[in-house]
């Protein structure tokens, strides 16, 4: 077999099976970056000596567990004790974390062998990796366009295949959205369900870790492995985690797919909406309940969301002091200049603005008209959800309007930017899970480019919401399509 | 907040002060222009009648998450030390904190 051509769940059972040796597959990994790693800039730090160690051990036995020895990669805003934890910031650059975070920590106590750290948007604010201070990483399908961020590397390295399966984090989509312009599956799941300890924070009431990979079998063995409370995140969720988590090829009792008008723009691309026709022509054909649900206040996500994030984040990224860790200016005058002249030199200008933003509507006098009302704007949408949800399963809708953009097409307008999260970021404000699936192809300039469609669940309801995807994605055979590299 | 009210160059300089950031002018001009289409669309909130509406701060309605009151082992010093960029064992160092720059 190839390694590098396979499902993770294909080579866990062929290195187990003996039949290919996780240093076999690990070296194929590792010669594959070598060679396409320059040109698409997708990890920043390589860990090769390490990984081959790691592999080694699956090989002599010593490492055991139900990712043992397939090779993965990691957003760079997820801690690790060893290498360099940057996310992608100036003021990271040299930063040595001094803990793991859990979510890896789970990966490798599962055997899994962490090939190294992927380049993102900055402080995982972005939908492009643009906003990387050190690179933009390119969209494996055509190298002109943006693979969609904040987890951009990460996307890419799955699309790829310069690794079996990659980690992500998702604040207002930035597992989903990239995984629809990669044409990969790409999950958030419920907020708690995978501890946030080590994951560096953007918007803490939003984040969550969650897998890439290439198909809904995979992403529900990663998120299996991942999940459950953590003393270290007193907001991990003491939920079970359910048996029947990475079981999807068990049919569903019962399919209600619920599509919301909202999400039927007449701006989508007509790839986007031909995938969401085929979506619900796979699941009639499947024998499910379709059925008209109603989101009222889908449209006010964005402003929530760039209220309720930047609010967060201008709280969090206090902690970038020049004193503690970080970048430190040479030209400081006091304490206080200090402070000003090492954040003005280590972040990137959306960092600053998203700063900005977040504190003027914590400001004074500025409190309930922006903060305030953004809450309670939120809890209206999650009361969109909650009614949902009990008149279907999992509601159907598109991951982006359109597929992957231009390099640069976007980098002067953070609002247009902003708005690549329409479809996405409600899922974050509620809490809810969600799942990206390959969707088919939009034809531009000559080109193949993926768009995605996106299953939304209750919260805490993963188990369903992956059996009902992977109905569709066993239809649709998308997962099997890769980019000419 | 009123719908025609929008972000001044003034209002900038005062939020990149409290959020300790350093703008040249030129940076103040360039971000008021940006920050003011962003909340001329986040005045969209505004079409909405949210009173009576109960705020919500967090998907999870969680209160006091205690651990068990038992001595754990933390980060010793040289590790929390590590990535100081100026130090003097065991303390982090800093410039004068009463100083009389410009924006003390």
């Amino acid at each position: 077999m190839n390694p590098t051509d396979t499902t993770l769940v294909e080579l866990r059972d062929a290195i187990a099976s003996k039949q290919v040796s996780s240093v076999e597959a690990t070296k194929a990994y590792l010669d594959r970056i070598k060679v396409h790693n320059e040109r698409l800039h997708v990890y920043h730090e390589v860990y090769s000596e390490r990984a081959m160690q790691q592999a080694a051990a699956v090989d002599a036995g010593k490492a055991t567990g139900a990712l043992a020895g397939v090779p993965i990669a990691i957003k760079d805003l997820l801690c690790t004790s060893y290498g360099h934890t940057t996310c992608s910031s100036r003021m990271l650059q040299n930063f040595q974390a001094p803990y793991m975070a859990t979510a890896v920590q789970k990966l490798e106590d599962a055997g899994a062998v962490i090939l190294g750290k992927t380049n993102m948007d900055e402080f995982a604010m972005g939908s492009s990796t643009e906003n990387s201070a050190f690179a933009t990483t390119r969209n494996p399908w055509d190298t002109d366009r943006v693979p969609g961020g904040s987890s951009g590397g990460s996307a890419a390295a799955m699309a790829a295949d310069l690794c079996a399966a990659s980690i992500g984090t998702d604040t207002g989509g930035s597992i989903r959205q990239p995984a629809a312009l990669c044409g990969i599956v790409g999950m958030k799941p419920t907020y708690g369900r995978i501890s946030r300890h080590g994951l560096v924070a953007f918007a803490s009431s939003l984040d969550q870790v969650g897998p890439f990979s290439r198909t809904v079998g995979d992403t529900a063995l990663l998120l299996k492995v991942m999940s459950g409370l953590d003393p270290l995140d007193s907001t991990s969720a003491d939920v079970e985690v359910p048996g029947d988590l990475d079981r999807v090829d068990e049919k569903p009792d019962r399919i209600r797919i619920g599509i919301a008008k909202e999400y039927l723009s007449d701006s989508n691309d007509p790839a986007v909406a031909a995938a969401m026709d085929k979506a619900i022509q796979i699941y009639k054909d499947a024998g499910a309940e379709v059925v008209e649900v109603s989101l009222p206040h889908t449209e006010y996500g964005i402003p929530v969301y760039y209220i309720v994030a930047t609010a967060e984040a201008s709280s969090n990224l206090a902690r970038y002091d020049g004193v503690h860790y970080g970048h430190r200016t040479d030209k400081a005058e006091d304490l206080i200049d200090l402070y000003c002249r090492s954040r003005a030199e280590g972040f990137g200008d959306e960092v600053k603005r998203r700063i900005m933003l977040g504190t003027y509507a914590l400001s004074s006098g500025y409190y309930d008209a922006y903060y305030n009302r953004a809450l309670k704007v939120r809890r209206l949408i999650k009361n969109d959800f909650d009614a949902a949800f009990k008149q279907c399963d999992a509601i159907l809708c598109p991951t982006t309007t359109a597929p992957a953009f231009k390099i640069g097409e976007l980098t002067d307008d953070p609002l247009a930017m902003y708005l690549n999260d329409v479809y996405t970021v409600n899922c974050n404000l509620a809490g809810i899970a969600g799942i990206s699936l390959p969707g088919g192809f939009a034809e531009v300039d000559g080109k193949q480019l993926p768009v995605g469609i996106q299953l939304l669940g209750a919260a805490f309801d993963e188990s369903r919401l992956l059996k009902v995807a992977r109905v569709y994605e066993a239809a649709a055979g998308y997962y099997q399509a890769r980019p000419t590299l | 907040m009123s719908e025609t009210k929008t972000i001044t160059e003034d209002d900038v300089r005062h939020v990149a002060k409290l959020s300790r950031l350093h703008l040249s002018d030129e940076e103040v001009h360039h971000f008021t222009e940006q920050l003011a289409a962003v909340l001329g669309y986040i005045g969209k909130l505004n079409e909405l009648d949210v009173d009576g509406v109960e705020p919500m701060a967090h998907p999870l309605e969680l209160a006091n998450v205690l651990r068990p009151d038992v001595e754990q082992p933390g980060i010793d010093t040289d590790t929390a030390l590590a990535n100081a960029p100026a130090k003097t064992p065991p303390f982090f160092k800093v410039p004068k904190v009463l100083g009389d720059g410009p924006s003390a």
